[in-house]
């Protein structure tokens, strides 16, 4: 089937968070915090596990590959798109390094 | 526990001394004769409390946090309770070891102020001398790798320059580039026709913002702080009254924000006296303005008061005389009559040189 949107991700980019970007845990909520100068995201499970994935060594696919296992029950399509969607909402806010 | 009241941000201001004399400074006006700053151990407690709050954001503030010869306590405690900790600062007095030991100790990032991009003109605003050192620090923060935000306040001196101030930004780096338009409180509200820019300059340097946010997207983040003056509604302050900040201003005064003290016949409890978690959960001053309980009209009944919370209850009261009032930056208010004479008079004043005063009291000089 033809890609009806073009990705901004590449498959094989090993993106890395911007020295800016310290991830911690939050023991009042139980959740991971991304923060950085005056901001800061609260990330559900699946950003979590992507997060923690950002180390400049994890490709994008193997991104994908990692949450595949853990949620068998979600299509590949929908694992993509909501690895996609979290990468570029990191970049476009200059949270990442090594990205295309 | 519910994180609908949740302070996420300590803003410490830790001293109002500074070597500089903005006349647009956001201290209050009478910030000279407030009492002694509260001491290196009480500031160590009060960021243990507030990291047990939630708060997981510091901001290192002044007047000129530099002066505290004991930052490097306070850095190091902040570090060791992971909160983020940014340092916003003049630049000034500051030194590269300094800094490296800041940077060892766990800082976050830096955020340096200039007035300017043109050295004569940003020495003029800032009353004394300290373009060129901005410039060193801010390359001082880079040669440590560490995460610098260029921060600039916006008014109708300077808000021409907004090319210069983007390039500028560009040359040394930034990871972030802040431009803030002025918030007409303290000196600034004193200074406002000095300060406030005519609509045809605030549009220029929006159209000029909103390019470069594009071009740099991914490289820089650019900010662009729209006066209220100018816009149709107002701010949400703070993100609401007593939701997310916690200011502790120089002499211990636990607040909700910077100029709340000035808001007459309210209490607010200095953490000296009271633990930082009693003030934000019980005290009468936190609790004043929670909720939409005494919001009045128009607010009550509009869809946008749980957006905007009636807006700034400084920027009421320091402009209509009640601190209940909508905030009259908002159109819909019945004061907003102050702020369209505000902008009618920055019209008429165009390129018509306007007496200012600079912020006065006790400086670095006399600390």
């Amino acid at each position: 089937m033809l890609r009806m949107i073009t990705r901004v991700t590449d498959d094989t980019a090993r993106p890395r968070l911007s020295p800016k970007v310290r991830l911690r845990f939050d023991r009042r909520t139980g959740r991971s915090l991304l923060l950085y100068p005056e901001r800061g995201l609260e990330l559900n499970e699946t950003a979590t596990e992507i997060a923690h994935r950002c180390t400049g060594e994890s490709t994008v696919a193997d991104m994908v590959q990692h949450l595949a296992q853990i949620y068998a029950d979600v299509s590949p399509g929908d694992i993509t798109r909501e690895v996609d969607d979290f990468l570029t909402a990191l970049a476009d806010r200059g949270l990442l390094r090594n990205m295309p | 526990m519910s994180n609908k009241h949740r302070p996420y941000t300590l803003i410490a201001e830790l001293t109002y001394r500074c070597p500089l004399r903005c006349f647009y400074c956001s201290n209050p006006l009478d910030f000279a004769s407030r009492g002694a700053e509260i001491d290196t151990d009480t500031w160590l407690r009060v960021f243990q409390e507030a990291e047990a709050l939630g708060v997981v954001q510091l901001s290192l503030t002044g007047g000129e946090p530099l002066l505290r010869d004991d930052l490097e306590l306070l850095i190091g405690q902040a570090s060791k309770l992971e909160l983020y900790t940014n340092l916003i600062t003049s630049g000034i007095p500051l030194t590269f070891e300094r800094l490296a030991r800041f940077r060892a100790l766990g800082l976050n990032s830096v955020q340096v102020s200039i007035q300017s991009t043109r050295s004569a003109e940003s020495d003029r605003i800032a009353g004394a001398p300290s373009f060129n050192r901005k410039l060193e620090a801010m390359q001082w923060v880079k040669a440590l790798e560490l995460p610098l935000t260029m921060n600039i306040v916006l008014h109708r001196d300077n808000i021409d320059e907004i090319h210069a101030v983007i390039a500028l930004a560009e040359r040394v780096s930034a990871d972030r580039l802040e431009l803030a338009n002025a918030q007409y409180l303290g000196w600034a509200l004193a200074n406002r026709a000095a300060l406030l820019p005519t609509r045809e300059q605030l549009d220029q340097a929006r159209t000029i913002t909103a390019d470069a946010k594009v071009r740099l997207r991914g490289k820089m983040e650019v900010l662009f702080v729209t006066p209220d003056y100018y816009s149709e509604y107002p701010k949400s302050c703070m993100d609401g009254w007593g939701r997310r900040f916690i200011v502790v201003n120089p002499e211990g005064l636990a607040l909700p924000c910077h100029l709340a003290q000035t808001l007459p016949g309210l209490h607010f409890d200095n953490v000296k006296h009271r633990r930082l978690a009693d003030i934000w959960h019980h005290s009468t001053g936190f609790n004043h303005f929670r909720g939409d309980g005494w919001l009045p009209d128009p607010c009550r009944t509009c869809d946008r008061r749980t957006i905007d919370f009636g807006g700034c209850r400084c920027q009421a009261f320091h402009m209509t005389g009640n601190a209940v009032a909508t905030d009259p930056a908002c159109s819909l208010s019945p004061d907003h009559g102050h702020v369209e004479s505000a902008r009618s008079q920055a019209t008429r004043l165009a390129g018509v040189p306007v007496l200012f005063e600079y912020r006065t009291g006790r400086g670095f000089a006399r600390a």
